[in-house]
């Protein structure tokens, strides 16, 4: 808690939990900027300690008005070309309606692709990249180039070799193409052929999705689990199964859009609360239960928290112990998405409900995908018998869609048995410390050169602050030129004003290639100047000696 | 001037009153009066101190309240519950339970899914790019495989250009709430399958229902609409409308019927979006569905979708059409932008798939001859009647006449397919969420697989296990009104 840096300078927000494990109360002693909260449980018996540092440092104002400004000019000019277009001045590079149709209404209206077409299209070269080999900490890109300012991509039959990879949700290095790991999947290939053409309820339950679900059950310390084709369907398939009219959501304003749509197509109320803020969610938890239904004033029949775990785009964890205990005090039901915190964090991979101590039973829908650290696709829900029978029954999932592909279910078995050391090696282990060293070295290092990144210092998401437009598509460019995949997302998946590089750290990604990342990174910080946090290493003293602390061991 | 001095009389004679009534009862009513006015005011003053809860009273009202449990119960006995576990591979001949049948029961048309250039070719994208993607298409989740089937699609169906999805529900259920937004119009059949219906309702536009395969009714609601829009020009110019249809209905295995759903688009100015996932790979002299099975130019349809998990016994969906339409998935279809890209294993099979489709066009042709024949053997069994087309790949067998109740059907069903499982043959109920279907169809048995593989006598053998277990049901029946008891077994 006796970080110097949490006396800060009215610009910084930094957020600090000490947690002792007694649960005595959800009160927030609020200091000046810092807002501290302390509070007590018991978890395992030991007193276990931890601080979690979670930082959203402000840019300066001037940063801003630039913001602001750059979107300005912009669209100023997405207006006069726009212009130039209509007179013809212009060449019209995108597809036209069918002359037959010309007379239907037209399908979209002119303004909604405004953006689209005046700014996206400038620098749309940065996303799509297309690759050409497995997206390990280092991969093969497909060299395109444009003669038409981006509206059509010529590729030239190059490829661009052994570029560092920090953009895939490689968080274990499972993505990958060894012979022996893969052997088991190679096995199942030839043995099951890659479809199934049938639902879970009619004829598609094979043995494989069998051994999978008992396997993810026993990982997680949960009664049973079902597991889904689609991580993206996992959430929208299923939550209207568990709620629907007459029921209340709350759900994190940053909640990812399977979880919104999943949200929509339940029928239930929805009502947003402020990213992570305790404050907002006790709020409208007391007014949802006092006041119960708008208009027909009945109570809420359920109350369903939607939470996700690390959350992709700022970095931050959910405040898990908090809002268990906010869950347990009003009575609510907890869904918790642990799409990216999933084998990522926690001392032995099993994700936030680890990672802050706690037991699988205080979460009621344990969600999560296999995309990410598990290196195939597909998602799970896990949790109590009665839970998972109701969604074998109720799952839209379940009657309507096809089952997961029996090569894919093996990629998962094969990887969670590595981590839970059923493969009789420790490598599962030592992916998971790996990543964690991994992670903090990247966070550390990025903060004592002075950029602004967001979240948590434990999460391997992480995103690093470009604000400007112009300098989103400067950056991801001027990185692949350095050999560098970067991911870069600006409006509308960020607030307007915090354009943001994200990179993803993998355990992978040996000390060398991360220090060539940083090496690069710092050169091009000065060169755009993205070294915006008015606080560096200087007054961090103690966060590096703790880090220095973790490196040796 | 008659009132003012009635007033003024009125006045005079109060204060004659005052002036001679005693002290005390001008006292008496002067406090009534105060009373009055006290009484006016301090009740509207209590009634709003009253609305509000005190915070004891908050606390109590939150100790109060009892929520639902977030499941309900479920029945032991739900057939969800004791489902059919299946070992090994589900190609032609399937291992349900440990027991060996005839697979009657999945999607796999064409027999692909045990074939072994596409298990090979499977074998060589695993090699080279591993399992999963680990991203979306936007963040280096763009394989060249994927850029490769995109391509190949689109040649495939003739069309300008095509997009993949990782998962064949979310395929149509993405498309549709990228074109249609709140406002908009969407006419759909009634017999629509459940992904279209999430994807309307994702849509939030305003739907409007015909009756299945009823191009009178379709045209009865466009010309309602037609005589709304001239009510309201400025709005029509910007309401878009859709006409949604499958090409081959998964729920009741008809056809819809195309032409004359083309003459009504350009009639009325109606775009239309096709969902062709049991018609794609099946129908058609090259198997490219519905619109080569009417001969009908693929440019007059805005916009196909289809999956991949029955023809081409992969995973995942695509979408194909003109560029002008489809291109804009790319940003907008939700489960393309914000899911995981389809593992590059699953895209090379489907590739593969493709080209054996490609090189054996005859392949179509042997499925239909099939499909009729079966169609044909099965004809006249008593009590069950044959719902769909003659040369559907999916057949579905419905009772001729109903238990009386839905309940009821289905144990008859459930009765009948387990029979035949016991005979060897492995068929399936058509499983519906019935709480969530808008038009719920009635239980049926559906047979998927008319294997490439399998010839004439099979066909034969059945038939005869499905009369036969129309017998045995007959006999060991333990519903009172049976209507197949009624009925003479020929």
């Amino acid at each position: 808690m006796a970080n110097p840096s949490a006396v800060c300078n009215g610009h910084l927000h930094h957020h600090h939990q000490k947690q002792n494990n007694l649960l005595k109360s959800g009160i927030y002693k609020k200091n000046g900027i810092t807002k501290g909260m302390k509070k007590n449980g018991v978890s395992n018996g030991t007193l276990h300690k931890k601080t979690i540092t979670e930082h959203f440092e402000q840019a300066p104002m001037y940063v801003a008005v630039l913001t602001f400004l750059g979107f300005g000019v912009g669209t100023i000019f997405g207006y006069l070309r726009d212009f130039m277009r209509a007179w013809g001045l212009e060449k019209r590079n995108v597809a036209a309606e069918r002359e037959q149709q010309k007379d239907f209404v037209p399908l979209y209206q002119d303004f909604e692709n405004f953006y689209t077409r005046n700014l996206y299209m400038r620098i749309r070269d940065n996303w799509n990249r297309p690759i050409c080999s497995v997206p390990g900490p280092q991969f093969d890109l497909m060299e395109r180039v444009t003669d038409d300012y981006n509206w059509t991509f010529r590729f030239t039959g190059r490829t661009i070799k052994n570029v560092i990879n920090m953009g895939s949700y490689n968080y274990l290095g499972f993505a990958e193409t060894d012979v022996n790991a893969l052997k088991t999947v190679t096995i199942e290939l030839q043995k099951y052929g890659t479809g199934i053409c049938s639902t879970r309820q009619e004829m598609g339950s094979l043995d494989k999705h069998v051994e999978l679900e008992k396997l993810v059950a026993k990982f997680l310390g949960v009664e049973d689990a079902m597991v889904f084709g689609m991580g993206f369907a996992t959430n929208s398939m299923n939550i209207p199964a568990l709620v629907g009219k007459g029921c209340l959501i709350l759900s994190d304003e940053l909640n990812h859009t399977s979880l919104v749509l999943g949200a929509r197509l339940s029928g239930a109320t929805i009502r947003i609360f402020k990213h992570n803020n305790m404050q907002s969610l006790e709020k409208l938890l007391r007014d949802a239960i006092i006041y119960g239904q708008p208009r027909s004033r009945r109570a809420w029949r359920k109350i369903l928290i939607l939470v996700e775990g690390i959350y992709s785009m700022e970095g931050s964890i959910v405040r898990l112990p908090e809002i268990v205990f906010l869950k347990k005090k009003y009575k609510a039901y907890l869904y918790l998405d642990e799409a990216h915190s999933i084998g990522a964090v926690g001392a032995t991979g099993r994700g936030v409900v680890e990672y802050f101590g706690m037991s699988p039973d205080d979460v009621d829908v344990l969600m999560g995908t296999f995309t990410k650290s598990f290196g195939a696709a597909g998602g799970y829900i896990a949790g109590k018998k009665d839970l998972v029978d109701f969604l074998r029954t109720h799952s839209h999932s379940a009657v309507y869609a096809t089952s997961m592909c029996p090569p894919v279910a093996e990629q998962i078995i094969r990887a969670m048995k590595c981590l839970m050391g059923l493969d009789g090696t420790t490598q599962g282990l030592q992916r998971v410390r790996q990543l964690g060293k991994n992670t903090r070295y990247f966070r550390r290092r990025l903060h004592e050169m002075g950029f602004i990144i967001y979240g948590n210092d434990d999460s391997p998401v992480v995103p690093l602050l470009l604000y400007m437009p112009g300098k989103i598509g400067a950056f991801a460019r001027r990185m692949l030129e350095k050999n560098i995949g970067v991911v870069v997302v600006g409006f509308p998946a960020t607030p307007i004003t915090e354009s943001r590089a994200r990179f993803c750290v993998s355990a992978a990604h040996t000390r060398e290639m991360l220090d060539t990342v940083l090496n690069a990174l710092d050169e091009l910080g000065d060169f755009l100047h993205l070294k915006y946090s008015r606080y560096s290493k200087s007054s961090h003293p103690e966060l590096y000696e703790e880090t220095r602390l973790e490196l040796e061991d | 001037n008659v009132a003012l001095i009635q007033i003024e009389f009125c006045v005079d004679l109060f204060l004659c009153f005052c002036f001679q009534a005693p002290a005390y009862h001008l006292i008496l009513e002067g406090i009534l009066i105060l009373w009055i006015i006290r009484l006016l005011f301090s009740k509207t003053y209590k009634l709003q101190e009253r609305s509000d809860l005190t915070p004891k009273e908050k606390e109590e009202l939150i100790e109060e309240w009892q929520p639902e449990p977030l499941v309900p119960p479920v029945p032991k006995d739900h057939p969800a519950l004791n489902y059919n576990i299946v070992s090994g591979p589900p190609t032609h001949i399937i291992t349900v339970n440990g027991k060996e049948c005839i697979n009657f029961a999945s999607f796999n048309f064409l027999g692909l899914l045990d074939n072994e250039k596409v298990k090979s070719a499977a074998q060589a994208s695993l090699k080279k790019y591993g399992v999963g993607t680990c991203g979306p298409r936007g963040f280096y989740g763009t394989f060249d495989v994927h850029l490769e089937l995109e391509e190949r699609l689109a040649k495939f169906m003739r069309t300008e250009e095509a997009i993949i999805y990782s998962y064949g529900f979310a395929t149509i259920a993405s498309a549709i709430p990228a074109y249609s937004k709140r406002g908009d119009i969407v006419f759909v059949d009634e017999a629509a399958c459940f992904a279209i219906q999430k994807g309307l309702q994702a849509s939030r536009s305003n739907i409007k229902l015909f009756k299945h395969n009823d191009m009178a009714d379709l045209e009865q609601l466009l010309k309602e609409q037609e005589t709304e829009d001239q009510k309201n020009p400025r709005k029509a110019r910007v309401t878009r409308r859709f006409i949604v249809v499958e090409g081959l209905y998964m729920n009741t295995g008809d056809v819809c019927p195309l032409p004359e759903l083309i003459k009504l688009k350009y009639k009325y100015k109606v775009r239309i979006f096709l969902e062709e996932s049991l018609s794609f790979g099946v129908l058609g002299e090259h198997g490219r569905g519905i619109t080569e099975h009417f001969g009908i130019n693929i440019d007059d349809i805005d916009l196909i979708s289809a999956n991949m998990e029955n023809s081409l016994a992969s995973i995942g969906g695509f979408c194909c059409g003109r560029s002008f339409i489809i291109d804009h998935q790319r940003l907008s279809g939700q489960g393309y932008c914000f899911s995981a890209s389809l593992p590059p294993l699953l895209a090379a099979a489907a590739i593969e798939a493709l080209n054996i489709m490609e090189d054996n066009p005859d392949i179509f042709q042997t499925l239909r001859a099939k499909c009729e024949r079966i169609h044909k053997a099965l004809q006249g069994i008593s009590g069950l009647k044959v719902v769909g087309e003659s040369f559907s790949p999916a057949l579905h067998l419905q009772l001729e006449e109903s238990c009386g109740s839905r309940e009821n059907d289905v144990k008859l069903l459930k009765r009948i397919v387990d029979y035949c499982m016991d005979s060897g043959i492995a068929l399936t109920q058509a499983r519906y969420l019935e709480k969530e279907e808008k038009c719920l169809p009635p239980p049926r048995t559906r047979t998927g697989q008319i294997c490439f593989e399998l010839d004439c006598c099979f066909g034969f053998l059945f038939t005869q296990i499905i009369r036969k277990s129309v017998l045995q049901c007959r006999v060991t029946s333990d519903i009172k009104v049976l209507p197949l008891m009624a009925l003479k077994p020929n």
